[in-house]
């Protein structure tokens, strides 16, 4: 039988849908060969909202929904040796084992060897006034903000030793994305940890996987222009990875959504910016030569990537305090709409003047000028042609104090009995903000490993 | 309805959504924004035309600093960096859209001059 290793994506983003992992399970049994799945829930900031999660209460700070991405798939998983990995661990991987150990019980499956990989949090470790700040997190303002996390880019390696100590699910915090479906390749086919060359597959794969439905039509739809099938139900994507080195892309039987030559091309830049230099924790990849090639329905070849040395620094990325953002918003609609949006814009901007609040804000008419203009307010000024039928009004400030920034908000619901006619809708809400500075660290900084046990052992 | 004559290699000016598609990502306050022709044999026309100044151009309102253009000639495709242009990016943007996502479509808003032939006409809204 050839051997090849299949990859499944179960989730690409923390918030991503929870239905997304059965049909790739469903499709790596009926492959009947050595696979498993990895779910990607873990951005750049998501990480520090779990930590101020678990400051709130101890025992949680882990992937909120994982529960839901997990009971759909686990029984299956275990019964047919899918192993599962994921960063849902957010900020407290241990906390998100006992849920996991607690539902395996339940599920009827006591044994379930779970898994925990740590070292990735390095709040103790890293000194952010000695430690060299990664250079593409020049020109960020952080202002002063004490730390909320900072965690390590670990490397495949704890992921691959706890699959090797028999983990069925593997909980991680923060590691590299595509490290999480290299692991499983390093584990089954034996690469070494400085066989360039192979963690170039295995990053790979994991590069383009780690978005989940991005490289199968979501973010890629545009109707006309580049149409999808069943756009409701896109199926999640699945690595092929042969012995010899071919790596092929394709998705789960019986889903909508597409694999196609164009989505893996824009999937492979995505987040990259120079591509002959694309550095993971495993390996630093090469795509400027990349080709991709349609060899079937859903199904595309990639070849011609390269890997060379895995960096000698690691990236840590430390989340501060960053105050808060408030938001109000109010809708016009009908003759004249334009105009009394417009007034109800400089009408905050001045209520934010009189009242000496201590914000920074920004107007938008949503409909006539928001997401593509810029802070100076210059473009929804100068919509005075093309009325809309219909246009919300956003006030979105930023503030050092919750109180500040909801008052501000709050300016925009004054607008129901002060602002201009016929305004309504309003909805206002404050969010704590956080601000992220990469630092470079050195592998002697950090004491990663894993630990496994049984769900039994865990869940007492 | 006017019926025009055109041969393929009739030259046009057109957005670049009708000749090319493209993909946002951001880190940090860096947008990175990828672009592919539908048509590989546009890649050289665009190559000339999709140029740093003009994407730097694009993105002035947004107090972008710098466009670097990787080229990747095999794929076809052109990968653009684009530094400072979120505002802060996702963390500390007042923008709705703080991560730069629907920022493709600026880019995809510039005028390119292309024979006919590489025009791509979405069918008529049903």
């Amino acid at each position: 039988m050839e051997n090849i290793f299949r990859v499944g994506n179960g989730a690409g983003f923390s918030g991503d849908r929870v239905d997304a992992a059965a049909p790739v399970v469903d499709t790596l049994i009926e492959a009947g060969g050595p696979c498993a799945l990895f779910f990607e829930t873990l951005g750049e900031r998501t990480v520090a909202l779990a930590q101020l999660e678990k400051r709130r209460d101890p025992t949680r700070g882990y992937e909120p929904m994982l529960e839901r991405l997990l009971e759909p798939i686990l029984v299956r998983c275990a019964q047919h040796g899918i192993p599962i990995i994921g960063n849902f661990g957010a900020a407290n991987p241990p906390g998100a084992a006992k849920v996991i150990a607690k539902l395996a019980r339940r599920l009827g499956l006591p044994d379930l060897k779970i898994g925990v990989v740590f070292g990735d949090d390095v709040r103790d470790r890293l000194d952010t006034a000695t430690h060299e700040v990664y250079e593409a997190d020049t020109g960020l303002n952080m202002g002063g903000g004490d730390i909320v996390s900072a965690n390590a880019y670990l490397s495949a390696q704890p992921i691959a030793a706890a699959l090797k100590a028999g983990a069925q699910v593997v909980i991680t915090g923060r590691t590299g994305d595509p490290s999480l479906a290299l692991a499983p390749l390093m584990h089954h086919f034996g690469w070494a940890e400085n066989d360039w060359a192979k963690l170039a597959i295995g990053a790979t794969a994991g590069h383009l996987l780690e978005c989940g439905a991005q490289i199968t039509g979501g973010y890629y739809y545009d109707p006309g222009f580049k149409d999808i099938p069943d756009p409701a139900n896109i199926g999640f994507p699945i690595a092929e990875v042969h012995a010899d080195g071919r790596l092929i892309i394709t998705k789960a039987a019986r889903t909508g959504g597409l694999v196609n030559a164009q989505v893996v091309k824009e999937q492979l830049l995505y987040e990259i910016h120079d591509p002959a230099h694309y550095i993971t924790p495993d390996v630093t990849l090469d795509f400027s030569q990349v080709t991709v090639k349609e060899i079937g329905a859903n199904r595309v070849e990639v070849s011609g990537f390269r890997g060379g040395p895995a960096p000698q620094k690691i990236k840590a990325t430390v989340c501060f305090d960053g105050g808060w953002m408030g938001e109000g918003e109010i809708s016009y609609a009908g003759p004249n709409c334009l105009a009394r949006a417009r007034a109800a814009g400089e009408v905050l901007l001045q209520r934010l003047k009189l009242r000496k609040l201590d914000v920074e804000a920004r107007i938008d008419l949503i409909g006539t000028a928001s997401v593509h203009a810029g802070d100076s307010g210059a473009a929804w000024r100068a919509a005075v042609r093309h009325e809309p039928q219909d246009i919300r009004v956003r006030l979105a400030v930023s503030a050092r104090t919750q109180d500040d920034a909801d008052q501000a908000a709050r300016e925009a619901l004054a607008l129901y009995c002060c602002g201009p006619a016929g305004g309504g809708g309003v909805r206002w809400r404050t969010t704590p903000r956080i601000r992220t500075q990469s630092y470079l660290m050195l592998p002697s900084d950090l004491a990663p490993g894993c630990r496994v046990q049984s769900a039994t052992e865990i869940d007492q | 309805m006017t019926a025009t004559l055109q041969s393929d290699d009739t030259l046009v000016s057109v957005p670049l959504h009708r000749v090319a598609h493209a993909r946002a990502g951001d880190k940090g306050n860096r947008l990175n924004v990828s672009v592919m022709p539908y048509d590989p044999a546009a890649y050289a026309l665009l190559a000339e035309q999709l140029t740093e100044a003009r994407v730097l151009a694009l993105y002035a309102h947004r107090n972008a600093s710098r466009v670097t253009r990787y080229e990747l000639s095999l794929l076809p495709a052109f990968n653009f960096v684009i530094d400072d242009v979120l505002e802060g990016g996702v963390n500390g943007s007042l923008n709705l859209d703080g991560h730069g996502k629907s920022n493709s479509f600026i880019l995809l808003g510039m005028e390119v001059r292309v024979p006919n032939k590489f025009v791509r006409t979405a069918p008529p809204a049903t």
